[in-house]
């Protein structure tokens, strides 16, 4: 296989993998807040416990982000050294920022966060878990900026000519506010909460459905799924920014994302649907002007189609840019349903009385995480044939000294290293989960000698 | 060439590359030097204090890594690129070891199995040691320089990174290590296991020694070009003088059990290296021996003076920052390790 191919699998592979965990940290971050918000302000154990069992989870989540997310950044260097060199004034300097402002800050006091609770006071505690958090939204903030000016470059100039031409910044502002930060941050956050969210309720409804901590997990679920009714309908609003983004800045991947190959024509707006790219034709069920309503404000405008762009500047993958966009939307709009639904129910006063609906947010977890992925592949195979949207392509932005053996090498490495890692993790996810939360005593109980009491403590000592 | 305090933006951004670096090498030290040490440590109460020494800091230290990476992308892509694309295998390896020690920190305290945390236990001393060797190695080759072509891309071959003088380095920089982790965790231990590290701080101290004068005496009769600028720059061996008086302040505090002092010789020693490495190799960040001017140098590979100057605003707002909550973490967890229900 060729340089290119194996050097893109490996990196949708290895930011595929890395990016299960951030968004959960995101979201844990701001379930971990309210938690201890509400044990600091009612005093209410049930809350201590919660948050308690969440930061132990978290400190799992977030140990395997920061292990698989250090390869993403050197892996500019060892596979993309051309784009590297092309956009090292950019986009490194908001890698370096990320390292410096964000990571520092979340990885500083994630210590405190896990290991602290006993060492500092309890707002000292509570301070260290917005940090925590803050850090982590402040990391999506500098890696979106980064792939946003991929997306939509500004703020730059371009020096030099062929193997030597690179960006330069001009104006740094224009570059961090490039037309599609703004929106791709908060469509970003957004799905990063709903995966934490999610998280939340599908562990507590399993909690339910078994009779476990009942105490527990039946506040924790409805805070989990107040956060996840606001968040995904506020999602429906920014992700729609999102797509009128990329219909003004990116044209040919809103084509794409649509299978939308006549320009002269209006534009139809897919539910379902096969894109047979070959033959330039979308089958499927759509709703009739839809595309140029979304894009014009009326169902009769042509919106440029895919046969408007020369071959080569087209991206390859319409299908498949088609069905990932699609599969998003469609999850999207059942979390709103669901959490609708729930809130529907709760209401009602009748929320945990359906066994089925509990079963299904049981495995609603599995939800945002997909359609985080489905987002991204969207993104990042709709920018193809770039990797600097009309600047720099990506058959242009290897690394030449690298070989299709050492990548196959890596490639075998990394699929290994995380296969296992994916097994541990969801083997001890579950073990946390069945072992659930902890009453660990009171501060005072614990000072007076009571510590042997605790179940934890003694399984250890048993060792 | 704009400048700020005289000197130009290249320098400047080059001291802050290697303030990271040394960072890094002092911070992360202690955390490979306690997890290459694991092994010899044989009760189950002695690793989990060790581990646990390292336990709520460890995370923070492999930041300094990440600002490395950024600070070299961002300043001096060119060196980014031909670096991380040259040493593909290596630092493929080397990334594979980072995870695993990460995970094995994590992981092993979740299940109380003896033959689960006995597994761990391999996992993270040999990723520890892993890490320590293939980070020396590369240090090493840096050191020597690389065949590259005119546009700075490598062209030679990966088996030549195993040549003499690196993998000299490379247990230089594990020996280094290891000598700093066990002076950090006499620190944080008490009774027999304090007294165990006591005895391994010594041996890990002679360890260094050997291997640090053997890698010295190697590189001045094979690789003079090397000490160069010291023989062009007399009053510059005073840096290798303190040097080896900071060395030797080691065994003789450790020795009268001020190990505080012993910790923060190690600490200087190390960072009087990377001084001296860098003095060795500047201008050059990756110098090509058969084609000098093929080389990869502060200038050459640098990012615009505009991106220049606002990493350098973001290095003089981010430094502070990173200071005061990193002092704030390390202040609260400072002292004998204490276990209890949130330990690993």
């Amino acid at each position: 296989m060729d340089v290119e191919i194996l050097a893109r699998v490996q990196f949708a592979f290895t930011i595929g993998f890395h990016y299960i965990y951030p968004p959960l940290s995101i979201g844990l971050g701001l379930i971990l807040v309210i938690l201890e918000g509400l044990y600091l302000r009612t005093g209410d154990r049930i809350y201590e416990m919660a948050v308690r069992f969440w930061i132990r989870i978290f400190a799992l989540i977030f140990g395997i982000g920061v292990a698989t997310g250090i390869i993403m950044e050197f892996e500019f260097g060892t596979n993309w050294a051309t784009y590297s060199k092309y956009v090292g004034d950019i986009f490194g300097s908001a890698l370096a920022a990320e390292g410096i402002f964000a990571f520092a800050l979340e990885s500083g006091f994630l210590g405190i966060l896990i290991f602290g609770w006993n060492r500092v006071g309890p707002r000292v505690h509570f301070f260290s878990t917005i940090m925590v958090f803050f850090g982590s939204l402040f990391s999506a903030v500098w890696i979106v900026v980064a792939n946003s000016w991929q997306q939509t470059p500004a703020g730059y100039h371009i020096v030099g000519e062929g193997l030597n031409a690179r960006a330069e910044i001009t104006d740094f502002w224009a570059m961090v506010f490039n037309p599609s930060s703004v929106d791709r941050l908060l469509h970003v956050w957004i799905g990063a909460i709903l995966a934490g969210a999610f998280l939340v309720l599908s562990v507590n409804a399993w909690y339910i459905l078994h009779k476990k901590h009942l105490t527990i997990a039946r506040p924790t679920f409805k805070i989990a799924l107040t956060v996840a009714t606001v968040f995904s309908l506020l999602q429906l609003y920014i992700g729609s920014r999102s797509a009128d983004g990329v219909a003004r800045y990116q044209p040919a991947k809103l084509a794409a994302m649509e299978g939308h190959y006549d320009s002269s024509d209006k534009a139809d707006m897919y539910l379902l649907g096969y894109v047979n790219n070959r033959r330039e034709k979308t089958l499927g069920l759509s709703i009739p002007g839809g595309l140029s309503f979304l894009v014009h404000g009326d169902f009769k405008t042509p919106v440029p189609g895919l046969r408007s762009f020369k071959p080569e500047d087209r991206p390859s993958q319409v299908n498949s840019v088609f069905q990932f966009y699609h599969l998003m939307i469609i999850l999207g709009v059942s979390m709103i349903g669901l959490s609708l639904l729930g809130c529907w129910l709760w209401w009602k006063k009748k929320l945990f009385d359906h066994r089925w609906l509990l079963w299904i947010f049981a495995w609603s977890v599995v939800l945002p995480q997909l359609a985080n992925q489905a987002g991204w592949f969207t993104a990042e195979m709709g920018r193809q044939p770039w990797v600097v949207y009309g600047m720099l392509r990506t058959s242009d932005a290897l690394s030449k000294v690298v070989t299709a053996h050492q990548i196959v090498f890596s490639l075998i490495l990394f699929t290994i290293v995380y296969i296992v890692l994916f097994a541990l993790f969801l083997f001890l996810l579950n073990r946390k989960i069945q072992h659930g939360p902890v009453d660990y005593g009171t501060k005072e109980t614990i000072e007076g000698g009571a510590r042997r009491d605790n179940p934890l403590l003694e399984h250890e000592q048993a060792v | 060439m704009q400048t700020f305090l005289g000197l130009d933006y290249n320098l400047w951004w080059f001291l802050v590359f290697g303030a990271v670096i040394s960072g890094y090498a002092i911070l992360d030290g202690f955390d490979l030097g306690a997890g290459s040490l694991h092994l010899f440590l044989k009760k189950e109460q002695s690793r989990r204090i060790a581990m646990n020494a390292i336990g709520p800091i460890w995370d923070g230290n492999e930041v300094w890594l990440v600002i490395g990476g950024g600070a070299l992308f961002a300043g001096f892509p060119v060196a980014y690129a031909a670096i991380f694309s040259a040493f593909y295998v290596p630092f493929m390896i080397f990334l594979v070891g980072l995870i695993f020690r990460a995970v094995s920190i994590e992981f092993r305290s979740k299940e109380p199995w003896p033959w689960w945390r006995r597994s761990w236990d391999i996992v993270y001393c040999a990723a520890s040691i892993i890490i320590s060797l293939s980070l020396g190695l590369m240090l090493g080759n840096v050191v020597e320089g690389l065949p590259l072509d005119r546009n700075h891309e490598f062209t030679g071959d990966w088996l030549s990174f195993f040549n003499p003088f690196a993998i000299l380095v490379a247990i230089t920089t594990l020996a280094l290590f290891m000598m700093h982790g066990a002076i950090f965790l006499t620190m944080k231990t008490e009774n027999r296991l304090f007294v165990k590290l006591h005895v391994l701080a010594n041996n890990f101290i002679i360890f260094f020694v050997v291997s640090f004068v053997i890698t010295t005496l190697y590189t001045l009769l094979y690789i003079p070009h090397l000490s160069d600028f010291f023989k062009g720059h007399p009053i510059y061996f005073l840096i290798p003088l303190l040097m080896t008086l900071s060395i030797a302040n080691i065994p003789r505090q450790v020795k009268i059990g001020k190990y505080r002092f012993a910790f923060i010789s190690s600490v200087i020693t190390i960072a009087l290296l990377l001084i001296m490495v860098a003095l060795e190799v500047f201008p050059y960040l990756l110098y090509s021996p058969q084609i000098p001017a093929n080389s990869i140098t502060v200038y050459n590979a640098a990012a615009s003076a505009k991106t220049m100057k606002i990493l350098l605003v973001m290095a003089l707002v981010g430094t502070p920052l990173v200071g005061i909550y990193t002092s704030f973490v390390f202040w609260t967890f400072k002292g004998k390790v204490q276990l209890d229900e949130m330990s690993y």
